[in-house]
């Protein structure tokens, strides 16, 4: 389906994707690893089967940037904690409501009269808060640096119509702390990065240089159309080729160095950084966002009291392997046997974003069946 | 999540003091919330996530990497055409 945009046709066009695959096979001479950050890039790849069209030297590993993946068990715990409450009306982004918690999912507390609603925009939930008055409206603010702004602007607008009766329960994770965690651990294999394109719409790239620099990696802003996607493999291997890190961008048409001025001045007004668990990571200093004092009172956690939770993982999923990239789904044992998109074990399998989502929508059967 | 669809601006209006617009995605209308883009002008493109325009696709930059691609695959067929 075109969607309006003049030159879209243009960035999926079967001729030029051959004219990229055949420098990107004239350019490579060594094998190299390359991470996507972004889950919608892993699954862009895999609908499009690039994937299968790629040299072989080139293996990509798929990184962390599935929101639904990394918010954290005890995060979800708490989520469906608040949206048991006859009180409230949890809203939230489809996604989540099969993310498995320690003991059931959104969908359970729903079909146990729980009022879980799914939205397509945070600003969605404040209309919500205000035609019901004598609710509590909570929704459920997970998200990279893409989604801070609507969930940023969404306490904005309830602040400004004045409404006491909408919070948001925050999960907000951010990109370069990530990176450095997966370049840091000494089994990372990486040796180049597709850089989400739509967290650098907001952000730019002016944060990745010294990645670059530190790692000796280099880092290329990438877009989600299968043109998009070959022109930031194809820098990317050129870079590795030729020993250079830079910073370099394949998404000009959407990204700028400096990002969305307007959209940050917005983050920064009502967030603050902050410590963040990663679901199958663990701890990552400086990782995440959460509100700042004063917006402390559009807090989920801070209105309602929710007792001391013990979160419990299932013991076989490998998600966490999987988000940084040093394991594939299709390593996993319970992968398309006791781990479906129908019966989840972890939330790679769930999420439109999740890497084993994509396997078992787009790979090979016969692959996946050995 | 991450997922931004392009559509064509149509309308942009105040709202609260918020600047809100109408977006046309390919013949579906929608509201949009435009706060983080006060210099959005109807007739251009931009990138929705969430409801929230993230911000505006430049036709010029998109053309000029198509034009480019465009430029290298005729030189290859040439070059094909010419070994044959």
């Amino acid at each position: 389906m075109s969607d309006g945009f003049p030159l879209a046709d243009g960035y999926r066009d079967p001729t030029l994707v051959a004219t990229l695959l055949a420098q990107l096979h004239v350019s490579v001479t060594h094998p190299w690893v390359i991470m996507e950050i972004c889950g919608g890039q892993t699954h862009a790849i895999m609908q499009s089967g690039l994937d299968q069209l790629l040299p072989p030297q080139i293996e990509l590993v798929h990184g962390p940037g599935c929101p639904v993946c990394v918010t954290p068990l005890e995060l979800i715990d708490k989520a469906l904690d608040i949206a048991s409450r006859p009180e409230v009306i949890f809203c939230s982004f489809g996604d989540m409501l099969r993310v498995p918690g320690s003991s059931r999912d959104l969908f359970s507390v729903r079909a146990s009269g729980g009022q879980v609603r799914v939205v397509y925009s945070p600003l969605d939930a404040v209309r919500l808060a205000q035609q019901n008055p004598d609710k509590q409206i909570v929704f459920f603010a997970i998200g990279f640096e893409t989604t801070a702004p609507a969930n940023a602007a969404s306490v904005l607008q309830a602040e400004a119509l004045g409404l006491t009766n909408y919070s948001i329960l925050v999960s907000h994770v951010r990109v370069p702390p990530a990176m450095h965690a997966i370049l840091g651990s000494p089994q990372s294999r990486v040796q180049g990065f597709l850089a989400a394109g739509h967290v650098c719409a907001v952000m730019g790239y002016w944060e990745y240089p010294p990645i670059a620099e530190k790692y000796h990696v280099p880092i290329v802003v990438t877009g989600f159309e299968p043109v998009d996607l070959l022109r930031g493999i194809l820098m990317t291997v050129k870079q590795l080729e030729a020993g250079t890190s830079e910073v370099e961008n394949a998404y000009p048409r959407l990204v700028t160095r400096e990002g969305n001025p307007a959209a940050q001045a917005l983050i920064q007004r009502v967030f603050e950084p902050c410590d963040r668990s990663w679901r199958g990571i663990g701890n990552i200093p400086g990782s995440g966002w959460k509100l700042n004092h004063a917006y402390a009172q559009y807090d989920a956690e801070n209105k309602f009291d929710v007792a001391s939770i013990q979160t419990r993982e299932s013991e076989i999923c490998i998600a966490g392997d999987i988000l940084q990239g040093l394991k594939k789904p299709l390593d996993c044992q319970a992968f398309g046997r006791q781990c479906t998109p129908q019966n989840p074990l972890g939330a790679p399998m769930v999420s439109s974003e999740g890497a084993c989502s994509a396997y078992f929508r787009f790979h090979n059967p016969m692959e996946i069946s050995q | 999540m991450c997922l931004g669809i392009p559509g064509k601006i149509i309308e942009l209006y105040d709202q609260s003091g918020f600047l809100m617009g109408k977006v046309d995605f390919g013949g579906v209308l929608r509201e949009c919330c435009f706060v983080g883009l006060p210099n959005a002008q109807v007739g251009q493109y931009a990138v929705i996530h969430a409801g929230f325009a993230l911000n505006i696709l430049s036709e010029e930059e998109a053309r000029i990497t198509i034009d480019a691609l465009q430029e290298i695959s005729d030189l290859a067929s040439d070059s094909d055409a010419g070994n044959e």
